[in-house]
Order: structure tokens, then C-alpha cells, then sequence
């Protein structure tokens, strides 16, 4: 077992890329990710790695665009406007096929918000994330060691679908210190990408990144490719954790920093006799249904607490789909909400009361 | 007998004169008639042939006119987001620093949507080359002012002539991008004639040397045509651009850091110095 070291999660983020192969980096600064850049900015160049400070983040996107047509590992990191700003260059990532990790430290919002934790783009990063009929994978860590195991499988996944990734993580990961085992840096492999835009060489037709289909038939044939790719990562890659499900009650479904505020909760409940539990989405794109379709049987309420005014709890009720009640309960705008609230809530609804609420006022 | 080897003989002798570039696809382009495109396509193809660059060679192109480009070139080509392509030539060029990286952009790609991505590429001196088709006007989306439409230009955005007072000024690139370090080759050119032809050819063979040398950025403007958007015949497009074009964007090398400051802004005064500060390679 490898030394644990005691690293903040944008830290981790980026010690866990250099380790999965990844040796190139754009980015532009904003909180509260900066950290990421910075430990790029200084671990890349001593070992023949790209770091570079873009103009912005429209043009940081697409130097990702151009490195990862080249076929090198690439991320970009940023916070919520500077995804906004990245949008347009992911929604030319996945139409051009390409692979790419992007990391969200998201803040409060919407416009400038504030620069506290937030789980507010979780619509933008599942649902939105560009124009037109595209879909990204999203992963959501919930602790330090997470955020470092994440990566490889972020670019992993990345390469074996021809997608961009995201991990979807917050300021409160972001800015946290834990301990965390790092993966060992060699023995990575990474694939073949024969469709790279490395040069013919005068040796194989020549390669092209492109989004374009100017004929309907060969868009619709394009998109229709891709959408079945996404149909194979759907059945394939939804990761979530479950704790406490088996008898629960009241499942509680969080994902992240939220997650970790779940789980005290559900412990402080557990001691007063109340059989609540939680899953914990890991995959937010895939949506991880598996698990929760399972769960409907045996609970009779589910329970979303988010970091937002509620989003992440459509996709819940959308899997519940009617059999079963679904409260929410969140904070918005960078409020963390306390274990204690949340096992008040539980009392609720084990009460038979319905929930749905932000902060303290019942909608 | 001695017929026979008289015409083996002959056949040997031929040599070919002309012929498609190997860089260039054997396919039918898109552009109107009179459009420069065609000619500046072949340009580039015939430059990246000389140099036998072909197989490491990867063009970027535009959101334009030239859109397609991709399918024209017979290299590795990345299509860009709208202004996007200095930045995604940056990702190319920095994760191949031995390849050769070029983009080709026209007015509002490069000029309006993309600026900042044109300065910055420059002021990092990103070892890229830019082919700029500057025609003053949106040709794709069907004759739109351009940011470097002419002062009283009409187009559909400005029917009553664009009006400086409302739409500010043209951008003269080449002249900005000259003020900036990290820029080797900033020269504007033109393909009206034959002779303008040829200088444009040794500009374009230049500022890829410059690339594969490694002195920084290096673009190339070439005052181009919209003869449909213009609502102008081929002929009458020329005459429009010598006229009205050349007097506000004048032809000359307005940065060569081989020449110096001092040569380059003399050639530049000279009027049309399409062929200033080029030896000649042909």
C-alpha cells in the first residue's frame, strides 16, 4: 500500500492526471479551482508536460479541442461561468468525437454568483452542456481519495467512447484537505488513437476532426452512431454506492459534498431507530438507475438533498416515477446544509410529513 | 523500327508543367465563380508540396466561406468552432511541435469573432501560419458587413452604406498585428493578376518557412472577392478590389523580424510592395 499524503482536491485532481498520463493542461484562473492550474503550472514543465495560461476559456476549450485531435491525454479545469464559457468548444468535442476531461469546481449561481460550494450546474453538466443532441459523462466525487481515483477513469472512459468527461465536483472538495493514496505513476498505458490528427505521414489517409455534416442524412447517421454509444455507457458505466439501503424506509440520494452531509444524517437517525439509508450517485451521467429502480421496492420514501433548488431530483423522480414519494430537501448560493437539518427532515417524512424544501422555506 | 524509338524518345521528353498540387483533393469545391478561394487553396498546396511537408502538415479551418476546407486539402485537417482555429492550432502545434500547423480564416472568423484569439496566438508567437482571406464581407451567411467591410460599404447588415459613426471602423489586421511581439511575418498580398499571383505564392512559402524555422507567428493576408456578395461579375469583382480594397488595405510586408522594423515599414510605405522583401524562390 502506497504512503498517504494530506493534498487539497484540486491538488489531488491534478497529481492524479499527471499519474494517469495526462501531460497536458489549459486553463484560465478562477475560484475556486485555481490550485489545479497552479499545480500544473509548476509539475508539467520539469517533466516535458504543456501548461498553458489561455486568453480565456473559450480559447482554453478549444486548445483542448486541438491537443486532443492531436491525440494526447488533455484536461481543462475551471468553475461554473468558466464552464458556461466552455460550452461551446465541449459541444465541438462531442461532435467531433473527441476525448477531453473537464473538471467543474462549481460556485454558486447564476451570473457571477458567489465562490462558495454549489451543486448548481448539475442540469448543465447532464442535461446541457452544449448545443444540439449530445450528452457528456459526468462523475461525482465525494471525498479527496475519490477525486484522485476518479481521474484515470475519467480519461479511460474518455478514450473508450470518443466523449469528453467531467468530473463534477464543488469548492467545499475543491478547497479540502484529506489524506489520499495516489496511484502508482507508472505502468500507464495509453490506447491507440489511430484517428488522430498527427500528420499522414504519407502513410494512411489523412485524418479529420470535424463536427460538420452539412447533409441531413449523414448528421442524423452521425448523431444516431453516437446515441448508441451512449446506450452501451448507460448500461455499462453507472457507478453509485449504496449505504444503509438494504432496510431502509427513507433512501436518501446524494451525490458529492452533499452526499457526505447525507451520510452523517442518516447515521444520527439510525440511532434513534429510524431505517434510513443512502445511495450515492457516483455517475450523474450515466444516471446511476440501476441502483435506485432497485431500491424502490423496499423504501417507501426517497429523499434528494442537494447543494441547488433541486435538480438532480427529476432525474429521481423520473426512475421513482410515481410509486413511491420523492421530498427534497437543499441550500443554494454556496450554503452548506448541517447534518442536523437533514435528520430533522428525515424525522419529517418517518412522521409522514411531505418535504420540499430550500433552506427553510417549504415549496 | 527507327519510328519506334523516335517515339519513345519524344514521350521521354515531355515533361509535366502543370498539374494538381498532391496537396490538393481531386474533388469539385463549393466557391462561386471569381472567388479567390480556389487560387489561395492552391497557393498553400502548392507551397506545402514544395516544401514535401504534405505528410506533416495539419490544416485547421474556419467558420466561413472556406468551412469545407477540410475536404479540399489532402492532409490532416481539424475543423474549428467559429474564430476558434488560432487556439485549437495552439493544442495541435503544442502537443506536435514538429508537425507543421497552419489555419486558414477568413474576415469574421478571424477579425471579429475570433480577435482575441488572433492577438493572443500572436503575442504568444504560437509557431502557427495564418492564411487570412480578407473579402470585407460574410460570404456564407449571404453578404453580412464585415469588420472589415469599407467605410459606406453596402451590405445586407448595412444598406445604407456602413456608417462609421455607427459601426466603427474597418480593422486593418496586418497593420495591428505588426505593433505586437512573437509576430515574425505579418504581409498582405493579393491575387489579381498573375504577377500578384506569384509574389502571394513566395509570401505564402515564407511564412512557412518562417513556422518550420521557428520564429514565431506568421500570417499571411490576402485581399480576396465576393463577386455574389458583392452583386458583381469575376471581372468587375477584380476592378472593385483594385479600386476600392488596395487604397484602404494597402499590399506590403508590415513585419518581417528577418528584414527589421525599419525595412519592413519602408516596404510597407513603398504602395504595393506585394513583392517586398521577398528574394524570390521559384
Amino acid at each position: 500500500m502506497a504512503e498517504k499524503v494530506l493534498m487539497k482536491g484540486n491538488e489531488a485532481l491534478a497529481e492524479a492526471a499527471i499519474r494517469a498520463g495526462c501531460k497536458t493542461f489549459f486553463g484560465y484562473p478562477i475560484t475556486p479551482q485555481t490550485e489545479l492550474a497552479a499545480y500544473m503550472a509548476k509539475a508539467l514543465p520539469p517533466i516535458g508536460g504543456t501548461y498553458l495560461q489561455a486568453e480565456s476559456e473559450v480559447a482554453a476549450i478549444n486548445m483542448v479541442y486541438g491537443a486532443s485531435a492531436a491525440g494526447v491525454r488533455v484536461m481543462t479545469s475551471s468553475s461554473s461561468p468558466g464552464v458556461s464559457l466552455k460550452q461551446e468548444g465541449i459541444s465541438y468535442l462531442i461532435g467531433a468525437d473527441l476525448p477531453a476531461l473537464i473538471i467543474n469546481i462549481q460556485r454558486g449561481g447564476p451570473g457571477l454568483g458567489g465562490i462558495q460550494p454549489s451543486q448548481a450546474d448539475y442540469w448543465q453538466a447532464t442535461k446541457a452542456t452544449g448545443h444540439g443532441d449530445g450528452q457528456i459523462i459526468v462523475l461525482a466525487p465525494s471525498t479527496v481519495q475519490e477525486m484522485t481515483d476518479l481521474v484515470a477513469l475519467a480519461f479511460d472512459l474518455g478514450d473508450k467512447y470518443r466523449t469528453p468527461v467531467m468530473i463534477l465536483a464543488d469548492g467545499l472538495l475543491g478547497q479540502m484537505m484529506e489524506p489520499v493514496e495516489l496511484p502508482e505513476t507508472d505502468g500507464v498505458e495509453l490506447p491507440e488513437k489511430p484517428w488522430a490528427l498527427t500528420g499522414h505521414g504519407n502513410s494512411r489517409e489523412k485524418n479529420m476532426a470535424n463536427s460538420m455534416h452539412l447533409d441531413p442524412q449523414e448528421l442524423e447517421d452521425s448523431i444516431l452512431e453516437r446515441y448508441e454509444r451512449y446506450l452501451v455507457i448507460k448500461q455499462d458505466e453507472q457507478l453509485a454506492e449504496s449505504y444503509l439501503t438494504e432496510d431502509a424506509d427513507i433512501t436518501l440520494v446524494a451525490y458529492g459534498a452533499a452526499a457526505r452531509v447525507a451520510r452523517s444524517a442518516v447515521n444520527k437517525v439510525r440511532a434513534e431507530g429510524i431505517s434510513a439509508g443512502l445511495i450515492r450517485p457516483i455517475s450523474l451521467w450515466p444516471f446511476s438507475v440501476d441502483v435506485i429502480e432497485q431500491q424502490v421496492p423496499i423504501s417507501s420514501d426517497f429523499l434528494s438533498v442537494e447543494f441547488s433548488m433541486g435538480q438532480m431530483v427529476d432525474d429521481l423522480r423520473l426512475v421513482v416515477d410515481g410509486r413511491k414519494r420523492v421530498h427534497f430537501y437543499g441550500h443554494t448560493g454556496g450554503i452548506v446544509p448541517t447534518p442536523d437539518e437533514i435528520a430533522d427532515v428525515i424525522r419529517r417524512i418517518a412522521a409522514g410529513e411531505k418535504v420540499n424544501q430550500v433552506a427553510f422555506r417549504s415549496y | 523500327m527507327s519510328t519506334t524509338t523516335e517515339s519513345v524518345v519524344s514521350t521521354e521528353k515531355r515533361r509535366v508543367l502543370f498539374s494538381r498540387p498532391k496537396s490538393l483533393s481531386d474533388v469539385v469545391t463549393h466557391y462561386c465563380p471569381g472567388c479567390t478561394h480556389g487560387i489561395v487553396h492552391r497557393l498553400v498546396a502548392e507551397v506545402i508540396d514544395q516544401l514535401d511537408i504534405e505528410g506533416k502538415t495539419i490544416g485547421v479551418c474556419p467558420v466561413g466561406c472556406s468551412v469545407l476546407a477540410h475536404n479540399y486539402f489532402n492532409f490532416d485537417m481539424a475543423q474549428a468552432a467559429h474564430g476558434r482555429a488560432p487556439a485549437v492550432a495552439t493544442g495541435l502545434k503544442r502537443s506536435l511541435p514538429d508537425s507543421v500547423v497552419f489555419t486558414y480564416q477568413g474576415d469574421g472568423d478571424l477579425a471579429s469573432i475570433g480577435m482575441a484569439e488572433t492577438v493572443h496566438a500572436a503575442l504568444r508567437g504560437e509557431k502557427i501560419t495564418v492564411i487570412f482571406i480578407n473579402n470585407a464581407i460574410y460570404g456564407m451567411t449571404g453578404g453580412q458587413m464585415a469588420p472589415t467591410s469599407l467605410p459606406g460599404q453596402v451590405t445586407q447588415t448595412s444598406p445604407y452604406g456602413r456608417d462609421i459613426e455607427a459601426a466603427g471602423y474597418p480593422v486593418k489586421v496586418c497593420e495591428l498585428l505588426s505593433g505586437l511581439e512573437g509576430v515574425a511575418l505579418a504581409q498582405r498580398v493579393t491575387v489579381d493578376t498573375p504577377n500578384h499571383v506569384r509574389a502571394a505564392r513566395r509570401a505564402i512559402k515564407k511564412a512557412f518557412d518562417y513556422q518550420i524555422e521557428g520564429l514565431g507567428y506568421s500570417i499571411i493576408e490576402v485581399i480576396s472577392t465576393c463577386p455574389t456578395n458583392w452583386g458583381l461579375s469575376a471581372d468587375a469583382s477584380m476592378k472593385w478590389l483594385r479600386e476600392n480594397m488596395l487604397p484602404y488595405y494597402p499590399l506590403g510586408v508590415f513585419k518581417d523580424i528577418k528584414a527589421g522594423a525599419a525595412a519592413a515599414g519602408a516596404a510597407a510605405a513603398a504602395g504595393d510592395a506585394n513583392t517586398a522583401g521577398d528574394a524570390g524562390d521559384e
